[in-house]
């Protein structure tokens, strides 16, 4: 399992807890165009923290949580993904529209709807207003962004709103908390059918919209002026030569930081950690548990926790990409780049998220409309460099390439190492989709629509929330999944026993496994140490660091660490290798587990996992026979 | 013979898949005598002209679906940034940017105004 199985971003929504009747608490959905901030509001009425972020398409399905109304009583809030309308056009529109309409299995049709708007851009998102209204449910309409609007010196009367629309009207501001009282008061009072005075004809889009023209006229909305900022960055961030220069910039002052700034806080990190278990070993009486403390949990454990402070700032630099709005540019840079193999800049975007994780990027192919390019997405993300593969490729490159300047300070031989990695993954994934949609995945055109957001500041509070969510995953991996595999291990090299004494590592019973399959590795230049790494790798990535950590922490005769100790075991040709098959392997079970559900069976998966192992293996063994 | 399994098993995969479209037009004119009189799209504009919507040329889902996203006969559209080499362009339409392919944007059809907007 790796970090995505225990992230709440991407779990489907538990809905069978079904409470006594009577005390059952009111379904409200929360319904709007993409990016209006539904689920800011959805996190500050349940107390939760589902994913926000300043880009179209964050939320891709249902997510429901408790809010607790101020009079003791409770309602259930559905956070659903953004709709232009209620014709579907996408998989995550479908959930919504489905839900909406009481059509998806296994949800109530919700009991009142929070209709949430941009109230920055209030004519053409009242357009939703009619098709919402017209459902017959009692409804909210909150204008969002309410700080936005007044800002920019744009008004209107919320009261000549409701009077129009026939239904109560907020202005709030979710992400200032400003103005949730009347959403509050709705939740908790009698909740009005609404009594639109007039609505259009509702397939009839043009009607609609002169529709929601007059009824924003007669509220009085004054549309705030155009975003001034977001025009200024734009000339400089979509500058045909500035703009490329500065995301190379920003890329390369990234991964120099991961190397270099990242140092001090990782050698703190190691220090406290051998301090503490060299402590706690010292205090325990027996010698076998001492040592098992000793292995799984300062040298297996605490070689991959030490990677903390770098995925941390891996998740950072993602979350600003993301919450200020810089994502659907670099979408719309990376169109033409996506259209020569045949793809679109929206599978830009999930490919993008697929550096943290390949679940959730997964999941967010939901927003691509054209069926076959959601499931070339589906197929290529995960060879996009995730956050688990890092610390392999921090620990492999740290051993055996030499920490030198190659441009200035700029660019050491290290990072450049690691951009290669990151390159690589990236080429992988656009040759197969290349190959994908030339051959089994040919489709017609769907166009490429894409709004861009306007550009926000990113939060300390929000980027911090994130980062905290993200470390505790992190952690909790270390000490569940990984612990309990290096545990194991550690068992596995201590059996059989002979003559009660635990046996040479090579004769146990892990070392008859690694030795077993040395055969098929050793054409790689791995030896059956590293054979029983990948095989624990299965487990997720990270672990095979814990696994050699604790296999060669045992050797007492060797002191200097893991990186002398990989030094020692593995040529340069096999060290590349070894990268090589951690950047095109699918070595991760929770990747197969949600490939299987979006795609809806096991044909696809099993074509992939195929795929890449294939490709993995030569690509490995052409390293290592070309390097040596 | 090949050629035959080869197309159905393309049939077979159309199955698992929706296809994308149907071949039919929607054509929306809001002054129908005029129409043929320009031909000019929005890719003709460069940055910062402005022009009048005059029709789609796409089929119903894809026009739909621009429509609900500001693209409406009769509306302004002034020409933004673009991605380096000039494709996909930002278009500002109802008060929100969208960014459109040259291959779509070709497909909507304007009426030049006299004054360029800024």
């Amino acid at each position: 399992m790796s970090e995505c199985s225990d992230c709440r971003s991407c779990t489907t929504d538990p809905l069978g807890d079904t409470p006594a009747p009577g005390a059952r608490p009111k379904a409200v959905a929360l319904i709007g165009p993409p990016n209006s901030g539904k689920t800011t509001l959805f996190n500050r009425l349940t107390g939760l923290r589902q994913k926000v972020a300043n880009f179209p398409g964050v939320t891709v399905e249902q997510h429901s949580g408790i809010a607790e109304l101020p009079d003791g009583r409770t309602a259930r809030i559905i956070d659903l993904p953004g709709v232009y309308s209620l014709s579907p056009r996408s998989e995550d529109e479908r959930v919504a529209h489905d839900v909406l309409t009481g059509a998806r299995p296994g949800t109530a049709k919700p009991e009142a709807i929070l209709l949430v708007l941009d109230s920055t851009n209030l004519r053409r998102h009242l357009m939703l207003a009619a098709p919402i209204l017209s459902l017959g449910v009692p409804t909210l309409v909150i204008l969002n962004m309410a700080d936005d609007l007044r800002s920019r010196g744009g008004h209107l009367d919320t009261s000549a709103l409701a009077s129009q629309l026939g239904a109560p009207v907020a202005l709030i501001s979710a992400r200032q908390g400003e103005g949730m009282e009347q959403v509050w008061e709705f939740l908790a009072g009698a909740m009005p059918m609404p009594e639109p005075t007039e609505l259009p004809v509702l397939h009839d889009v043009p009607k609609c919209r002169q529709w929601a023209g007059r009824v924003g006229g007669e509220a009085g909305y004054h549309p705030p002026a155009p975003p001034q900022w977001t025009r200024r960055l734009d000339a400089v961030f979509l500058h045909p030569i500035g703009g490329p220069l500065v995301f190379a910039a920003v890329v390369l002052l990234v991964f120099q930081t991961i190397f270099s700034y990242a140092k001090p806080l990782m050698d703190g990190v190691t220090w406290g950690f051998e301090t503490s278990g060299n402590w706690f070993a010292s205090q325990v009486p027996w010698p076998v548990l001492r040592s098992l403390v000793e292995v799984v949990w300062v040298k297996g454990a605490g070689s991959v926790i030490v990677f903390l402070p770098q995925v941390l700032l891996l998740y950072m630099f993602i979350g600003i990409l993301e919450d200020s709005g810089y994502l659907a540019r670099a979408a719309l840079i990376a169109d033409r780049t996506m259209a020569r193999v045949g793809l679109q800049g929206k599978s830009f975007i999930p490919l993008l998220s697929a550096y943290a994780c390949a679940v959730p990027a997964i999941m967010a192919t939901r927003t691509i409309e054209n069926k076959r390019d959601r499931f070339a997405t589906i197929l290529i993300a995960p060879f996009m460099t995730c956050s688990a593969r890092l610390p392999v490729y921090l620990l492999i490159i740290a051993a055996f390439i030499p920490d030198r300047p190659l441009l200035g300070a700029f660019l050491s031989m290290q990072t450049a190492a690691m951009l290669g990695l990151y390159l690589l993954g990236f080429v992988a994934a656009v040759g197969t989709a290349r190959i994908l949609k030339s051959s089994i995945l040919k489709s017609g055109h769907t166009p490429f629509l894409l709004e861009m957001p306007s550009y926000r500041w990113p939060t300390f509070r929000s980027i911090g929330l994130r980062l905290l969510d993200r470390g505790k995953v992190f952690l909790r991996r270390v000490g569940t999944v990984i612990l309990v595999v290096t545990a194991i291990l550690f068992v596995l090299t201590k059996l059989p026993l002979v003559h009660g004494e635990a046996p040479p590592i090579e004769s146990s019973l892990a070392g008859t496994i690694g030795r077993t399959i040395e055969p098929v590795i050793r054409p790689l230049g791995f030896n059956w140490k590293i054979g029983i790494g990948l095989i624990t790798s299965l487990a997720s990535r990270e672990t095979i660091i814990s696994s050699l950590g604790s296999i060669y922490g045992m050797d007492q005769s060797n002191k200097a660490g893991l990186r002398q100790a990989l030094r020692r075991d593995l040529t340069p040709g096999g060290a590349l290798a070894l990268l090589i098959f951690f950047a095109f392997a699918m070595q991760c079970v929770s990747t197969i587990a949600v490939v299987r559900r979006e795609t809806g069976g096991w044909k696809w998966p099993a074509l992939q996992f195929a795929y890449m192992s294939v490709l993995a293996y030569a690509g490995a063994f052409a390293a290592f026979h070309i390097v040596g | 013979m090949a050629r035959k399994l080869k197309k159905q098993r393309a049939e077979r995969l159309d199955k698992d898949f929706r296809v994308p479209h149907t071949e039919i037009k929607m054509q929306l004119s809001v002054n129908k005598s005029e129409a043929p009189a320009y031909s000019a799209t929005l890719v003709d504009l460069r940055r910062g002209d402005a022009a009048v919507l005059d029709r789609i040329d796409l089929p119903g889902d894809d026009a739909r679906r621009l429509m609900e996203l500001g693209f409406l006969p009769g509306a302004t559209v002034v020409a933004g940034q673009s991605a380096p080499g000039g494709d996909p362009r930002v278009f500002r339409v109802d008060g929100s940017e969208i960014a459109l392919r040259r291959e779509t944007a070709r497909k909507l059809k304007v009426r030049p105004t006299r004054a360029a907007a800024k």
